[in-house]
């Protein structure tokens, strides 16, 4: 990309991408350490998160601030307007993303040692992996500019939505057998609830970095079938 | 809000993309224009069209050939000696550069403001009333008078001026002047309107003023301007077209030229990255 003849503008602008890379790999570390709190019941691993989206939500109102004076200073023209607005989007959901790792970690003390934990193959595992790996790779995508990976992490959200349909299928028999896990899985369904979101922020970010980088939008995804909603099929 | 069938949904995503091709009809076609001062070619062969009721907006760098071109769409560049024009320029598809056209009607038909206001050191009145009167367009003096106040009030100076009509043009305010030349060129009944950087000696509210006038121009005019603010040419037009060196370099709605050109010349020039 060719410089600015103004070379402040082209700092500012290299000022919010850095915090948008730092957000993004900031809310990857949430989804993983909120999982991990989660799995082990580590409530103090599970303050850590709590604290940290604290910082999350100054960085975020921070990037709006620094996009809001940017396009009020520079009045940005074309791929400079989509980025100071990409970012401040791109910031919202990255920052949802890390409220949500933080509602986790607020359930983490009352899941306590559940038995359902050490059942093998828990799907929770299997989705939240899956949703840090995908705000990992989108953040990965947007950093390198590479647009034309972005289609398929968005299309991966599918995977979670499965996963999750799974979960709640899985938490739905644990109850039925013993309704004294009721309580417990009803925390560990929001859980679900809460990365099957993130996965949808990273589909919004996905479109959003789409955007930035080409000028053009993504192709609307299908229409998504909700297993869980429709009755479990 | 009444609830929308599947069908109804449909139809109306299916209508916004095609209210977004939205055509109004043709008003000047420029062909292959070539221009040439002397030896030197200032244009190399620019095909554009400007429809009816849009304003245009001409956007380049200095010594682009913007404003070569405006002055090609009322012969204005006739009045250059050493300035050659090639190619072919219509309006309501008819050749202006052809033998039968009689410039002066021309002008009438293609009015001109610039970027200096220039009114004609007589009052506001004769200003505006100059025009109608050689085109022999009112046959009374309350003709004229009608003219004179229906050109301030669809320029919007009426109301600043009606008190003192018969004082000098040059006695008011910049932006005041640039609406009264505005009101003299729309006062000779124009289908088009050229502006070549209207805004660029006026201050903020007076350039706001001019481009409220130009919005509402447009209903009864076909507008194209040149100006160097990037910002106006986004407000005012719906189409721009970006000129580099005396080569039409993109053309395009304006919504799309100025958040995603397809040439990088036009992206380098919008985001202030020309060398």
């Amino acid at each position: 990309m060719t410089d600015h003849t103004v070379t402040s503008f082209d700092e500012e602008l290299d000022a919010i991408d850095a915090m948008i890379r730092s957000m993004g790999e900031r809310a990857g570390e949430m989804v993983d350490m909120a999982t991990r709190a989660l799995l082990t019941g580590d409530t103090a691993l599970a303050q850590r998160v709590i604290s940290e989206d604290r910082l999350m939500d100054q960085m975020q109102r921070d990037l709006d601030d620094r996009a809001v004076t940017l396009i009020g200073k520079r009045q940005p023209m074309g791929q400079d307007l989509r980025f100071a607005v990409g970012a401040m989007r791109m910031a919202g959901d990255l920052e949802r993303i890390g409220d949500l790792a933080k509602s986790t970690c607020k359930r983490v003390g009352s899941i306590g040692e559940m038995v359902v934990m050490r059942e093998p193959n828990f799907g929770i595992e299997k989705m939240a992996d899956l949703a840090r790996k995908q705000v990992n790779d989108i953040i990965d995508v947007y950093v390198s500019r590479r647009a034309d990976e972005i289609e398929e992490i968005r299309n991966r959200d599918e995977q979670i939505d499965m996963a999750y349909t799974s979960v709640f299928r899985e938490l739905l028999t644990y109850m039925m057998e013993d309704p004294r896990k009721i309580s417990a899985c009803t925390h560990l369904l929001f859980c679900a609830k809460n990365i099957e979101r993130i996965g949808d922020h990273v589909t919004n970010i996905a479109e959003n970095a789409f955007y930035m980088i080409t000028g053009d939008q993504l192709p609307m995804a299908r229409p998504k079938v909700d297993a869980v909603a429709e009755g479990m099929g | 809000m009444n609830m929308r069938t599947e069908t109804q949904i449909e139809e109306a995503l299916k209508d916004k993309s095609m209210a977004q091709n939205e055509t109004h009809p043709l008003k000047m076609r420029g062909e292959k224009v070539c221009v040439y001062y002397g030896e030197k070619q200032a244009l190399y062969d620019v095909d554009l069209d400007v429809r009816e009721n849009q304003v245009m907006a001409l956007i380049g760098p200095s010594g682009c050939g913007k404003s070569t071109f405006l002055r090609c769409l009322n012969r204005m560049n006739d009045t250059i000696d050493i300035c050659r024009v090639a190619g072919k320029i219509t309006l309501d598809n008819e050749d202006i550069y052809d033998k039968a056209v009689d410039v002066v009607e021309l002008r009438a038909r293609v009015g001109m403001v610039f970027q200096k206001p220039n009114p004609f050191p007589k009052s506001i009145r004769e200003n505006i009333a100059y025009g109608p009167k050689i085109h022999g367009l009112a046959r009374s003096k309350a003709d004229l008078d009608e003219i004179v106040v229906t050109s301030l009030q669809k320029a919007g100076l009426f109301e600043e001026v009606k008190d003192r009509l018969d004082e000098p043009g040059t006695g008011l305010s910049g932006g005041q002047q640039q609406r009264l030349c505005i009101a003299r060129a729309i006062a000779v009944s124009p289908e088009v309107i050229l502006m070549d950087e209207p805004c660029s000696a006026l201050d903020p509210i007076a350039t706001a003023k001019v481009e409220e006038l130009i919005d509402e121009l447009k209903e009864n005019y076909t507008i194209v301007i040149v100006t160097h603010s990037m910002q106006q040419a986004a407000r005012v037009s719906q189409r721009t077209a970006m000129f580099h060196l005396g080569v039409l370099v993109e053309e395009g709605p304006t919504d799309k030229m100025f958040t995603n050109p397809d040439d990088k010349r036009t992206q380098d020039y919008i985001t202030g990255r020309f060398g």
